[in-house]
């Protein structure tokens, strides 16, 4: 779950890393406000959606007084960023973050995630602050400190130093390394975050270690121990659909196809996409329906592929091995009646009964198309559905 | 020959008295499988589907030589009973719950590293040598004894692949689920690694996804070792970037670990590569009879 930048430093707070201060506002009135309180020379007018490349699509703003923090924020706010983590569609901004403007000396890169290949924490840091790390991986990887923190012994002062000496602090930014470090890796381990990125981490004049940027992503399965985290989650920076699919339990993301997909188990699912495209065809989702594939499931994902106007026709692929066909195929009849399903379906399946699921939906009196293997089913529905597009 | 399971396994199965792991205890027991004991805390003494049932893993072990334990248990507990099954020393533990938090992952990845046990998954299918033992949750019917060697981040993809390969009349050696998520006991590699030197396994079919670089380094370790065929194929070429695809694991983060990546490094160590999952089977059928 992703959260946006001004709750991702106030949780910070809590955990001691500085950040500059700052309030979210949703309206130019309480800009101006916040702009007057903090009373520095410069804020910084900063639109709040969950994507980076702000700044470039004109998202994050210098203001030179309260009433220029005003204008910004009557400019800025529902303004659709577009920016290359958006999408096309771009994102309308809803919230600001009226932040006191730094005196900037350098801009670093600091981050914490788990790296999988070895199964543990990695802090990694770089003094090409304010650039994607992805593309300071890719141009000059030298540039990128890593240090791996095994749980027996957590987070030490060595690793501190190492990092600290190697983005080439001294003086007071130096001794703050430490604690600096030591507060955002309780960060991340106490919020199970999946990311914990600062970008820039800014040294100050006077040698203060600064988070300028905040960015939290927390891993969902941990959610469940976090209420107060969970709380975060603002539905209107993702897709509406998703959101009902989620209300569901179903696994379910969006894309710009017109093939909808319903289909058991994650890798069947991203495979089913993968022949629907070979086919010639779109997807225009991902839908996992979970192992078990009940009849009410089928009914709450037929909601939602039906509820996507670009969706020409559905490939229902499941291979259910222990799963029965003929309860599926009575599930998948039920819901089309019930929802009044008009749309071409292609229907290929596994597991015990499958002649008796096929004669269930022969039977129905349905739109639907029995397919044997996937491939013939992709074929089938990518023609039914008027082809690629 | 197989790896890792043969008939003469002795299954535990943590969280027997469960729905989930009643229902696939049941359908082992049918299958042939062994299972010898079951752990439920506070229900030791009993008796679940004619299995003796027990208090802790160290007793079920003690008490009926159990050497493989198979965990049904919800993801907030999971950590804890593979924990549990380390500190019994069990030599093979498989963790079929999805769901399990990273962090936990982490301390438990701590403690297998320094142990002697061999972990497969979490958020997997468990692992199968046709016509000797299950364990796990796969539909038994779709398989059939032979030689080929199945390693998959996939349940039902696996499903499919091996469908495919029994309906050409190829049977299978051992099929393993490693599991979907970013941090499991078994990787690609390990499992490779067993396929290339048991004598009984003639061709090699790994199903990878997108996400992480663990089917990069089974190709590097291909490349210099394996002489047997190896066909591979890889979900998600189409999943855009950022965003995970139902499996944890299954996320492109920063342009690496995309599926154009995987592939070139399994064309690069001579793998017969596949695009689509419905050409599993016959590539494998095709590589075999050259």
């Amino acid at each position: 779950m992703k959260i946006h930048e001004y709750q991702a430093k106030e949780i910070f707070r809590r955990f001691g890393v500085p950040t500059p201060r700052g309030e979210m506002v949703t309206t130019p009135a309480h800009a101006r406000e916040v702009a007057e309180r903090l009373g520095t020379r410069i804020v910084v007018v900063k639109a709040q959606i969950h994507a980076g490349g702000r700044g470039k699509a004109g998202g994050v703003k210098l203001a030179k007084s309260p009433a220029e923090a005003a204008e910004l924020a009557r400019a800025i706010l529902g303004m659709t960023l577009v920016t290359p983590q958006t999408g096309p569609g771009g994102r309308v901004v809803k919230r600001l973050l009226i932040e006191e403007g730094l005196d900037i000396k350098r801009e670093l890169y600091l981050s914490i995630l788990v790296d999988r290949a070895v199964a543990a924490p990695v802090i990694m840091a770089s003094t090409a602050g304010g650039m994607e790390i992805e593309e300071v991986a890719h141009k000059s990887p030298d540039l990128i400190l890593r240090e791996t923190i095994f749980p027996a012994t957590g987070l030490q002062p060595y690793h501190a130093r190492k990092l600290a000496f190697g983005l080439g602090l001294s003086g007071d930014a130096a001794a703050a390394a430490g604690p600096f470090l030591q507060a955002l890796y309780r960060t991340f381990l106490e919020t199970d975050a999946s990311l914990t990125e600062i970008n820039p981490l800014i040294v100050t004049g006077d040698g203060k270690l600064v988070a300028l940027d905040a960015k939290m992503t927390f891993d969902d399965n941990a959610l469940y121990r976090h209420k107060e985290l969970a709380e975060l989650r603002d539905l209107n920076e993702e897709d509406p659909l998703e959101v009902e699919a989620s209300n569901y339990k179903l696994n379910y993301i969006k894309l710009d196809g017109s093939i909808g997909c319903m289909v058991n188990g994650a890798g069947l699912a991203m495979g089913t996409m993968d022949i629907i495209k070979l086919s010639g065809g779109s997807p225009a989702n991902f839908l996992d329906v979970g192992g078990g594939a009940n009849a009410e499931q089928v009914k709450n994902a037929f909601k939602i592929l039906i509820s996507d106007k670009s969706v020409k026709g559905v490939f229902i692929n499941i291979f259910g091995g222990i799963l029965r066909c003929d309860v599926l195929a009575s599930g998948v009849v039920a819901a089309a009646k019930e929802l009044n399903l008009k749309l071409p379906v292609v229907i290929r399946m596994e597991g015990t009964n499958v002649e008796k699921g096929q004669e269930i939906l022969r039977d129905s009196g349905c739109n639907f198309t029995i397919a044997q293997g996937m491939k013939d089913g992709a074929e089938k529905i990518v023609k039914l559905a008027g082809g690629a597009r | 020959m197989s790896v890792l399971v043969n008939e003469y396994t002795r299954v535990v199965v943590q969280g027997l008295t469960g729905r989930e792991g009643t229902f696939h205890a049941e359908q082992m027991i049918e299958y042939g499988t062994k299972v010898v004991a079951g752990v439920t805390p506070g229900k030791g003494g009993t008796l679940h589907i004619q299995v003796p049932v027990f208090n802790t893993v160290a007793d079920a072990v003690r008490e009926t030589g159990a050497d493989v334990s198979l965990i049904f248990v919800p993801p907030p507990y999971a950590a804890d009973a593979v924990l549990e099954s380390l500190d019994a020393a069990m030599p093979l533990i498989i963790c079929i719950t999805e769901g399990i938090p990273t962090l936990d992952m982490v301390r438990v990845a701590a403690v297998l590293k320094g142990s002697k046990s061999r972990l497969i998954g979490p958020n997997c299918p468990g692992i199968i040598s046709p016509g000797k033992c299950k364990i796990g949750i796969m539909p038994g019917r779709i398989h059939k004894q032979g030689n080929v060697g199945v390693v998959s981040r996939s349940g039902t993809l696996t499903y499919e692949a091996v469908d495919q390969l029994t309906k050409l009349g190829i049977g299978q050696s051992t099929c393993i689920g490693i599991g979907g998520d970013p941090i499991i006991g078994t990787t690609f590699l390990d499992a490779i690694r067993m396929f290339n030197e048991d004598p009984d396994t003639h061709a090699i079919v790994m199903i990878g996804e997108i996400g992480g670089n663990a089917e990069e380094q089974a190709a590097a370790y291909i490349k210099a070792n394996v002489k047997k065929p190896v066909v591979g194929l890889i979900a998600g070429q189409t999943a855009p970037p950022g965003r995970r695809m139902g499996h944890a694991g299954a996320i492109i983060s920063g342009g690496a670990g995309t599926a154009a990546e995987k592939y070139a490094a399994m064309s690069a160590a001579g793998i017969h590569t596949v695009q689509s999952p419905a050409d599993i089977g016959s590539t494998l059928a095709a590589a075999i009879k050259k």
